[in-house]
């Protein structure tokens, strides 16, 4: 496939892998910040190749992984009580709650459909005019402006019964969070791409000067990530604390002028609870006022739960770059993808079930 | 989650900016996209899609330009770099 295959070159990557050896004279400590990005880092084994002082750790870019119990809760209470049809990702329906998951609420005779687009979520509230329809919104920067066109395209089509359950989280307050917190030892980041598509790269620099860590916007594959290391390594090792662009097919400076545009017509920033790490101020969209009859929470009177859902998850830990999935004690024996205590273990760019599906025999041989 | 597929535009369908769609090949497989976010997109182009939507066109240019840097870095001496085509499928 174009614009895939030629990043995936096996040549190029070894070479880029020894290009960072040789570069490479102290250790440092990188975080990735896309589900994404870990996910291909530990499918194509990316961190095996890397000189051993070089650690990458994973962050919290997994919104399956980060959204609250909380709002888990209430997806499963439109769907079983209000009998409203819940429209989702695949990822989020066994994702734990306070409660039961979705996909147990599905069990239990709840209407919960998974759809590819939340543009499918507006065609199924048209054909079901007699039901009320809510799409749960989850999702990064780079997701937003296809859940606030699922608002406009149900504003134009008149549709009365859609909705949406929002947890729009945003990078950029994360990556302050991480490196502000006492015990960071992120040194640089591999800004992630997608995000950037859409919002430009205009955030990153006051973070790189403030925090002096090098931020590289880097693209998923195998030659994208390596190249974002050792830009970020070139910049470690010279004490340089910049704002590179290793993606630049697919992200310009101002980002996308159009979808930022829709963003910000349904959109408006609030602050937001994340799963594992807990509030983080202005790090979240919510439905401006205008479109309130758009949003979930204002449709429904929704319950508001508190608890951590599962006290042995140590996912926050993760998804700051403290700890890595093998860390924890539960990795693989009380906790798998078939029964999750986390949702880094639910989600296919969690950290988690990355190391669990490709990692298995690797930790298995280490505990021997 | 922030997954997005580079696929090609082969059809586009309506000129409303919110309703605007093309039709995109996957490597054959060929999907329903909105290129309200992409007005810039025409037949032939490459899109990165994210959930039904594109949201960005791939810049040929850049992406061969990513090539020439590692080259020209250094970093790849001795690499027979496969050459880049925008052209192609």
């Amino acid at each position: 496939m174009k614009y895939v295959d030629e990043y995936r070159d096996a040549a190029l990557v070894h070479q880029l892998a020894a290009a960072i050896a040789r570069v490479t004279t102290r250790p440092w400590t990188i975080m990735e910040i896309c589900g994404g990005q870990t996910h291909a880092i530990v499918k194509f084994g990316l961190d095996e190749l890397l000189p051993k002082n070089i650690t990458l750790v994973h962050g919290p870019g997994c919104p399956v992984c980060v959204t609250s119990a909380e709002l888990i809760d209430q997806a499963v209470d439109l769907a079983l009580k209000h009998g409203a049809i819940l429209c989702s990702f695949g990822d989020m329906l066994r994702v734990p709650g306070n409660g039961i998951d979705l996909l147990t609420a599905k069990a239990r005779g709840a209407d919960v459909r998974i759809v590819y687009s939340p543009l499918d979520a507006v065609t199924i509230a048209l054909e079901n005019p007699a039901k009320q329809v809510v799409f749960f919104a989850v999702g990064f920067e780079t997701t937003a402006p296809a859940n606030a066109m699922s608002v406009l395209r149900a504003e134009r089509e008149k549709v009365k019964n859609f909705s949406i359950l929002t947890s729009h989280v945003l990078v950029p307050p994360a990556m302050r969070a991480i490196l502000g917190s006492p015990d960071n030892r992120v040194q640089g980041f591999l800004a992630a791409g997608h995000v950037c598509t859409i919002m430009g790269t205009s955030e990153y620099g006051p973070i790189a000067r403030e925090f002096k860590a090098p931020i590289i916007i880097t693209g998923f594959e195998p030659v994208d990530i390596l190249e974002g290391i050792l830009l970020c390594v070139k910049q470690l090792e010279s004490g340089r604390a910049e704002v590179e662009n290793a993606y630049s097919r697919a992200v310009r400076t101002e980002g996308n002028v159009h979808a930022r545009k829709i963003v910000e017509q349904v959109f408006e920033v609030c602050d937001r609870d994340w799963r594992g790490i807990g509030v983080i101020p202005q790090s979240g969209l919510a439905v401006r006022p205008a479109y309130a009859h758009y949003d979930a929470n204002q449709c429904f009177l929704l319950p508001h739960t508190n608890g951590s859902a599962c006290t042995e998850c140590i996912s926050g830990e993760i998804m700051r770059g403290v700890k890595k999935p093998h860390d924890c004690p539960a990795f693989g024996k009380r906790c798998t993808p078939e029964q999750p205590l986390g949702a880094p273990m639910v989600s296919s760019e969690g950290a988690c079930a990355a190391y669990y599906r490709y990692r298995s025999r690797a930790v298995e041989s280490a505990a021997v | 989650m922030c997954l997005a597929v580079p696929g090609k535009v082969v059809e586009i369908i309506g000129d409303d900016p919110l309703l605007r769609s093309a039709k995109v090949s996957f490597a054959g497989v060929v999907k329903l996209v909105s290129l309200t976010c992409t007005p810039e997109a025409k037949l032939g182009d490459f899109v990165l899609v994210h959930v039904g939507v594109a949201i960005s066109t791939v810049d040929p240019k850049e992406a061969e330009e990513t090539f020439r840097y590692l080259k020209e870095m250094g970093e790849l001496d001795g690499i027979d770099l496969a050459p880049v085509n925008p052209a192609a499928p």
